[in-house]
């Protein structure tokens, strides 16, 4: 018999639906309040609660350190490399209006989702980070290191 | 301008975007980059891609034009502006150029100081820290700015904590460091929150022309100046708030360290003159009043304890800090004139104290590199050991000094001459004194190196043991500028200087 039963169950259900949650604050940030800096937190929430419920080092087969690292330089790069696409186009750096040729309004709604993408994933794989780096954080140092 | 058809216009146009998102984007690649090596060369690239564009950027704007540069498109004051005039583009080649020689420098220093794993992670850091402190500098946005600082604030504490692989108290001075400098940007976004409430707009030209239309505002912009004022001091190491600056001088990686003492303080200088002279005004009674007496006051009090705390010093590396305190004295001084002067001879100095103190440091971390020395007992017959690296570190000392033809004169020249031509005889004295205490912290190091014997070991004389070419090669450029300032490019950075203090006393046209 596993202990906190109910916990498990509970949470179970809910990660995915918090999932999910994030992914709508991430795509109704085009028409209201929202956006990826938010959706990133909850997205991370998610996996956190994982973390707290099912232990460390579930969440971390999970979602290994390694891929949080990746994600990270991967969100800052997908945010630039958009600004770097639009300079390749001839326009300012993020200036999304060239991204479409002749429709600049279509232009800035691509662009603003790819930048927002870039925004979810570095903030979702920062808050992992921080708290991977915080909950197997060892005790303090033994003598020997000092 | 042989040099300028040579650069593609696409380079010249986009160059103020393209020097900060280059080293951040090529940041992020490097952190997740696996091999040591790779991250260096990418370094490399970045910083010399950098210094070429910003050398290109710096003839433009010398011919007297201003670069503006608008991010996304968007017009200012909406949208975030990038401007490059007189009185930024000699930083930004500054902090290009420092960051191209600390790079060739960290090939063998980096590997002596830093443990293997992480050593590419600490490239990603420096060249974050390179963008952000690029980023503040050329961004004509003020919360742009606040954001540009933390980047570079938070990859700083990051690169002095790396320190800890050499010595375990790295990680307490980079705390130290992390605390004072979150509170001096928490005080200038708060100083900014003011100012946007006053004139509600981020822009600074913008905020600049309002507060003129009110004459200075009210209470609230006031009390935005005082936030502000302390949490650039904060940054740029004020007198009274310089206690994170020995620690994280002394125990940072030497790269590191030449990094953050030739460009950090002088960007947030920077950032201060941008403050009070064009955002705000020298005609408002409450800036003028901060200037004359208590910027001036806290200069000349850094002047004399820094240059007294530093003869004090057992550790060298921690000498030369308090001295950089002194310096930021020198500085501010100049700034307290509130002359066209005094702020040529404040903006000379930022230019060639990072010129000396690059030199200094570069020699200091020799000297850890070969014989693991810091403490200024050990440099005894140091003169003897390694006479090239020695040599350039006495070429710095003295031009920190003020030796005739080196950069430290003319830059001292140009301080004295602006405070007889404000009529501030006894701040010639303070000049003179700080000098001459100056003489005492540098002669002390000099002394023990050339006239002191090389320190036996087992009975047998430590030989000579000569840092490594790409270790000698910046420290010696450094050390040979600061003379070449002072013999033949006077003028040069006088101009630049001048140009720099034009921009911001152009404000002041009836």
């Amino acid at each position: 018999m596993t202990p906190h039963v109910i916990l498990r169950i509970i949470s179970k259900f809910l990660i995915p639906l918090i999932a999910l949650f994030a992914f709508y604050v991430q795509f109704h940030g085009d028409f209201g309040p929202g956006g990826g800096f938010q959706a990133g937190v909850i997205l991370a929430a998610s996996v956190i609660l994982y973390a707290l419920i099912f232990g460390l080092d579930a969440a971390k087969k999970a979602i290994p350190p390694s891929w949080v690292r990746i994600g990270m330089s991967l969100g800052v790069l997908l945010y630039g490399g958009t600004g770097v696409v639009t300079w390749m186009l001839g326009g300012e750096f993020l200036n999304y209006s060239v991204l479409i040729d002749g429709y600049p309004a279509k232009g800035q709604h691509y662009g603003i989702i790819a930048v927002e993408l870039g925004v979810l994933l570095a903030v979702a794989s920062v808050m992992l980070a921080i708290f991977y780096a915080f909950g197997s954080r060892q005790p303090d140092l033994s003598d020997e290191d000092w | 301008m042989d040099f300028l058809s040579l650069m593609p216009e696409w380079l010249i146009t986009h160059g103020a975007a393209v020097l900060v998102i280059m080293p951040l984007l090529l940041g992020a690649i490097t952190a997740i980059l696996p091999s040591e090596r790779l991250a260096w060369f990418v370094t490399l690239f970045v910083t010399v891609f950098g210094t070429v564009t910003a050398f290109a950027i710096l003839l433009v704007v010398f011919g007297g034009e201003t670069q503006l540069y608008k991010m996304g498109g968007w017009d200012p004051p909406h949208g975030i502006a990038y401007v490059i005039d007189g009185l930024n583009a000699p930083i930004i080649f500054l902090i290009c150029a420092m960051a191209l020689l600390t790079t060739l420098y960290g090939l063998k220093s980096v590997v002596a100081e830093v443990e293997p794993k992480k050593r590419a992670p600490f490239y990603a850091a420096f060249m974050l820290g390179m963008a952000g402190l690029l980023g503040m500098v050329v961004t004509g946005d003020a919360f742009n700015v606040f954001v540009f600082l933390e980047v570079s604030s938070i990859s700083t504490y990051v690169l002095v904590a790396m320190g800890a692989s050499r010595d375990r108290r790295a990680l307490a001075a980079a705390y130290n460091y992390l605390v004072l400098g979150s509170i001096g940007a928490t005080f200038f976004v708060i100083g900014l929150g003011f100012l946007y409430m006053e004139t509600g707009t981020l822009n600074m030209a913008d905020i600049g022309a309002i507060l003129r239309d009110l004459d200075g505002g009210s209470r609230v912009s006031m009390v935005a100046f005082g936030f502000i004022t302390v949490g650039l001091g904060l940054k740029l190491a004020m007198f009274p708030l310089h206690l994170w600056l020995p620690g994280a001088y002394a125990h940072a990686p030497s790269m590191v360290t030449v990094f953050l003492a030739s460009t950090a303080t002088k960007a947030a200088l920077y950032l201060m003159l941008r403050f009070t002279f064009t955002v705000f005004d020298i005609s408002f009674a409450y800036v003028f009043t901060v200037l004359t007496f208590i910027i001036t006051g806290l200069g000349c009090a850094a002047m004399l304890l820094g240059s007294l705390s530093a003869i004090f010093q057992t550790d060298a590396r921690r000498t030369l800090a308090y001295s950089s305190i002194a310096q930021v004295g020198y500085m501010l001084l100049g700034v307290g004139m509130l002359t066209t002067m005094g702020l040529t001879a404040s903006y000379v100095h930022v230019l060639n104290h990072a010129v000396i103190k690059g030199a200094l440091f570069f020699a200091l971390g020799a000297f850890w590199y070969r014989y693991g020395i810091t403490r200024t007992e050990d440099f005894a017959g140091l003169g003897k050991m390694m006479p090239w690296t020695m040599g350039a570190f006495t070429l710095g000392g003295l031009s920190l000094i003020g030796v005739p033809f080196t950069a430290g004169f003319i830059s001292k020249l140009q301080l004295t001459l602006a405070a007889l031509d404000r009529g501030w005889e006894w701040a010639v004295v303070v000049i003179m004194v700080s000098s001459i205490l100056a003489i005492f912290y540098i002669g002390r190091l000099l002394l023990a190196a050339y006239f002191q014997s090389p320190p036996e070991i087992d009975g047998e004389i430590v030989e000579r043991n000569e840092a490594p070419l790409i270790i000698l090669i910046p420290m010696w450029f450094l050390a040979l500028l600061s003379v070449g300032i002072g013999i033949y490019y006077s003028d040069f950075v006088v101009q630049l200087a001048q140009n720099a203090s034009d921009v911001l006393l152009q404000g002041d046209r009836p």
